[in-house]
């Protein structure tokens, strides 16, 4: 940053006028790229071009007023809804309407919902200041040994503590290698994945002789509150339990991690454990909890996979098929925030829902747009559009003096 | 809750030592960690192999069948060739052998992939991303200039897929030299990246698809562009001369790290960062040159897959022993402590445990050979866990010295005493 832009930013009204035309100008960039598509359907050309120049001229200003990442981030907005605005009002109505409808909507969320409970889990996990790349694992654990639970215990309730219970159970082993043995956790992630990959699969064949789960098992329940054919009652009104499950989720985890004593205890031991030890925090008993409910979360999101509208009772070999990994990239996109991470979740589900729509008339898109979640994820961690900062002690083990 | 790597406040500190005892003490502490060096991970791997026969032992509710199912494993690595060698191509253990070491040559360059980051302190967990790279720019350039010179063209696929792959992990690189992104996620990413591109490129309607647009696979690899077998026969999966350069790879990995300017920038990186800037020597391009690196060796493990055995990708070829090679990579490095010798017995480990358990293992197996195949990713499992926490074998095995020096200390500092109060 050069010294003119350094004692622009010094003017504090300057630097707030510059951050919000910024966030002005990426908004504007995205919904240049929603103009063409219902519910507003503007057909002409130039209503995209016209929205996306301006996001682009804000974005300059920013630029030019110090904020250089938001700044560029606008005008890339910009440019890529200019694009994408041409594109969809190129493409014919019908083709549109079939793409964005209420089951898109119905659909994204579902598809979200493994993968908010997953990012939470590892939030709390990495709050504390334990990196969890063994999320994948736990997921596949809930997956299989909660349709386990569902089929000899006969009700998915028991389905959930079971898969509760294994993710747990993984999730205190790799907290001792992590916590006690201070090994390397990101080995030790490794690790976990790895090892729930073979228990899973051998305990599949061992008990199911790699035939699938039988049929009838207990499902999901999904929550009947809207009939009908309207947008809303498609979108809405029959979302599954664990839809509904992971809207409170991230709710409860907002208030638990900030606006209560546990909350202060997990952020001190990720941030400055030396100094939460010295206060009379008992750093390993809060990283264990932590590690432990970012298990047990990683399995209910598993089992929402089998045990699903999805997964529909049945296991699949590896079936979670680095919905982990997704997750983590969630999480870290959201910033070690619950709305964040959230936001974070919807957006790749709905960009796995688009591309299953995208695929009636162009499989070729519908897989590219596959990618962009990750590539969103890789810009937020460059830090072009705001930057993703870590708690301080994350991955590092703590030794007790 | 009881802590195993606590000290002990209630010992007495030791009284300074001469400086000639610290140089004695300092080259024991240094032949103790060689002799770790090769006592952890083979501790390791006892201890994963003992624990995962006890899960097979529970299930299968007999001891016996636990130690007949490592029997049948072992034969069917082929490893019991080394016993009685025969050229004879119909004989099952040098069959099973050539299996073996074709799992094994991709599997020593994923290796040697993470240990070359590790060693300059960085975690490629991209190994996937960058082997897929590799694996499409050959099958490229293998069915497009069909017909060239056969050693030429040989070349150019592997030169191209292992540059390019290069390239693509120095993305990880330069972003962790650059805005210091954290090299663990860049690289995931990135896997997930090539992974769907890979899918976009042999899907339906994609550059590299087969004419029939319904069938996702990409063209097979020219005749003239496949690595000659040398073991077993040709087309019929026979193994290629992959081993040979996977085997150069090694060679060529200890030169670059131990006697090189190259390696040792890299190491000093390694050790650590701030003493090697302090030294002069630049961080952010050691990062973006070592990943690239890195990304190579992946790259080149694309490459001779492609044109040794595969010849074509399909979509959605993500099952564990095709496509997790990276991720496998990541065991074979740890295992191997991030040294070349290390890594080539990791790595033939690992390649003869993959095949040893599912194809190795005939039909009249104690255990069904998917079971046993599940039983490898617990072993690997068990073995990466285990070897993360290497402080701890380390420990349990310097007890018996150190209670020794401790007593020593003390019988030390009783006759110092003595001494003052005589």
């Amino acid at each position: 940053m050069n010294t003119w832009a350094a004692v622009r930013l010094d003017n504090p009204l300057s630097a707030r006028r510059a951050k919000l035309t910024g966030g002005l100008g990426i908004f504007l960039g995205a919904f240049a790229a929603f103009l063409a598509i219902p519910p507003i359907e503007a057909r002409a050309v130039y209503w995209p071009i016209l929205v996306g120049i301006v996001a682009a001229m804000l974005g300059i200003w920013t630029v030019s007023s110090g904020r250089r990442r938001l700044g560029w981030g606008a005008v890339a907005a910009g440019i890529l809804g200019i694009g994408l605005g041409i594109l969809a009002t190129r493409s014919s109505t019908a083709n549109l309407g079939a793409a964005f409808d209420a089951t898109l909507v119905q659909q994204t969320l579902s598809f979200a919902t493994p993968l908010v409970f997953t990012a939470i889990g590892g939030m709390f996990s990495e709050r504390s200041g334990v990196v969890n790349i063994g999320l994948e694992g736990m997921m596949l654990l809930g997956a299989f040994w909660g349709v386990y639970g569902a089929d000899k215990g006969g009700s998915w309730a028991i389905g959930l503590l079971v898969a509760m219970a294994a993710g747990g159970l993984m999730a205190l082993v790799y907290g001792f290698f992590a916590i006690h043995l201070r090994a390397d956790q990101i080995v030790g992630g490794t690790g976990v994945n790895f090892l729930a990959v073979g228990i899973t699969g051998y305990f599949f064949i061992l008990l199911y002789h790699n035939n699938p789960i039988p049929f009838g098992v207990s499902l999901l329940p999904n929550v009947h509150i809207l009939s009908g054919t309207g947008f809303f009652s498609v979108a809405v009104g029959n979302l599954n339990i664990l839809t509904w499950a992971s809207f409170a989720l991230v709710v409860v985890a907002y208030i638990v991690l900030f606006k209560t004593p546990i909350g202060l205890r997990i952020r001190a031991c990720g941030e400055h454990p030396r100094a939460a030890d010295t206060v009379g925090i008992n750093v390993y008993a809060v990283r264990y909890s932590c590690v432990v409910l970012s298990g047990m979360l990683a399995a209910i999101g598993g089992l929402y996979l089998s045990e699903g509208p999805q997964g529909n009772g049945s296991f699949i070999f590896n079936m979670t098929n680095g919905r982990g990994f997704i997750a983590l990239a969630a999480m870290i996109f959201g910033n070690w925030r619950p709305a964040g991470a959230f936001g974070a979740a919807i957006l790749f589900g709905f960009s796995s829902a688009l591309a299953l729509k995208l695929e009636v008339y162009s499989t070729q898109a519908g897989t590219l747009f596959q990618i962009l979640p990750y590539i969103l994820t890789l810009i937020a961690i460059a830090g072009v559009i705001g930057r993703t900062v870590a708690p301080a002690a994350d991955g590092k083990p703590y030794a007790k003096q | 809750m009881t802590e195993p790597t606590k000290p002990d406040p209630k010992v007495i500190p030791p009284p300074p030592r001469p400086p000639e005892a610290n140089i004695v003490r300092f080259a024991n502490l240094l032949s103790v960690r060689r002799a770790g060096g090769i006592f952890v991970p083979l501790a390791t791997v006892i201890l994963a192999l003992v624990v995962s026969g006890i899960v097979v032992a529970a299930t299968q509710h007999s001891v016996r069948i636990a130690l007949i199912v490592y029997k049948e494993i072992f034969y069917g690595t082929g490893l019991n060739w080394l016993a009685h060698p025969t050229t004879n191509l119909t004989d099952l253990s040098a069959y099973n052998l050539s299996q073996t070491l074709l799992q094994t040559s991709p599997l020593i360059l994923t290796g040697l992939a993470v240990a070359f980051a590790f060693r300059c302190g960085m975690f490629n967990i991209g190994g996937n991303g960058q082997y897929m790279v590799g694996l499409l720019v050959a099958n490229w350039l293998g069915v497009d200039l069909a017909g060239m010179n056969r050693l030429l063209h040989i070349l150019l696929c592997i030169v191209a897929g292992t540059l390019a792959a290069a390239a693509y992990a120095s993305i990880a690189g330069i972003l962790k030299a650059t805005v210091g992104a954290h090299e663990v996620i860049s690289t995931i990413m990135l896997n997930w990246i090539a992974y769907w591109v890979a899918s976009w490129l042999v899907g339906a309607g994609g550059p590299l698809q087969v004419a029939d647009p319904t069938n996702p696979v990409s063209n097979q690899v020219s005749p003239s562009a496949q690595l000659p077998d040398f073991w077993g026969i040709q087309g019929f999966q026979g193994l290629h001369v992959g081993l040979f350069v996977a085997l150069a790879a090694v060679v060529v990995f200890w030169v670059l790290l131990n006697r090189t300017t190259v390696g040792y920038e890299v190491r000093a990186v390694g050790f650590n960062p701030d003493a090697a800037a302090y030294g002069g020597i630049s961080v952010k391009k050691n990062y973006i040159r070592a990943m690239a690196i890195s990304g190579a060796f992946a790259g080149l493990a694309g490459t001779l897959d492609m044109l040794g055995g595969a010849g074509s990708y399909q979509v959605g070829q993500l099952d564990i022993p095709f496509i997790q090679v990276g991720f496998i990579g990541i065991a074979v490095a740890l295992l191997g402590r991030n040294t070349a010798i290390g890594t080539l017995l990791a790595a033939l480990l690992f390649g003869g445990l993959s095949y040893g358990s599912f194809h190795g293992l005939g039909s009249s197996a104690v255990i069904d050979p998917t079971l046993a195949n599940n039983l490898t990713y617990i072993i690997q499992g068990l073995i990466v866990l285990f070897i993360g926490a290497e402080l701890v074998i380390l420990y349990v095995w310097g007890t018996p010295k150190r209670l020794r020096r401790r007593r020593a200390d003390i019988d030390q500092a009783v006759d110092a005493l003595a001494a003052v109060t005589k």
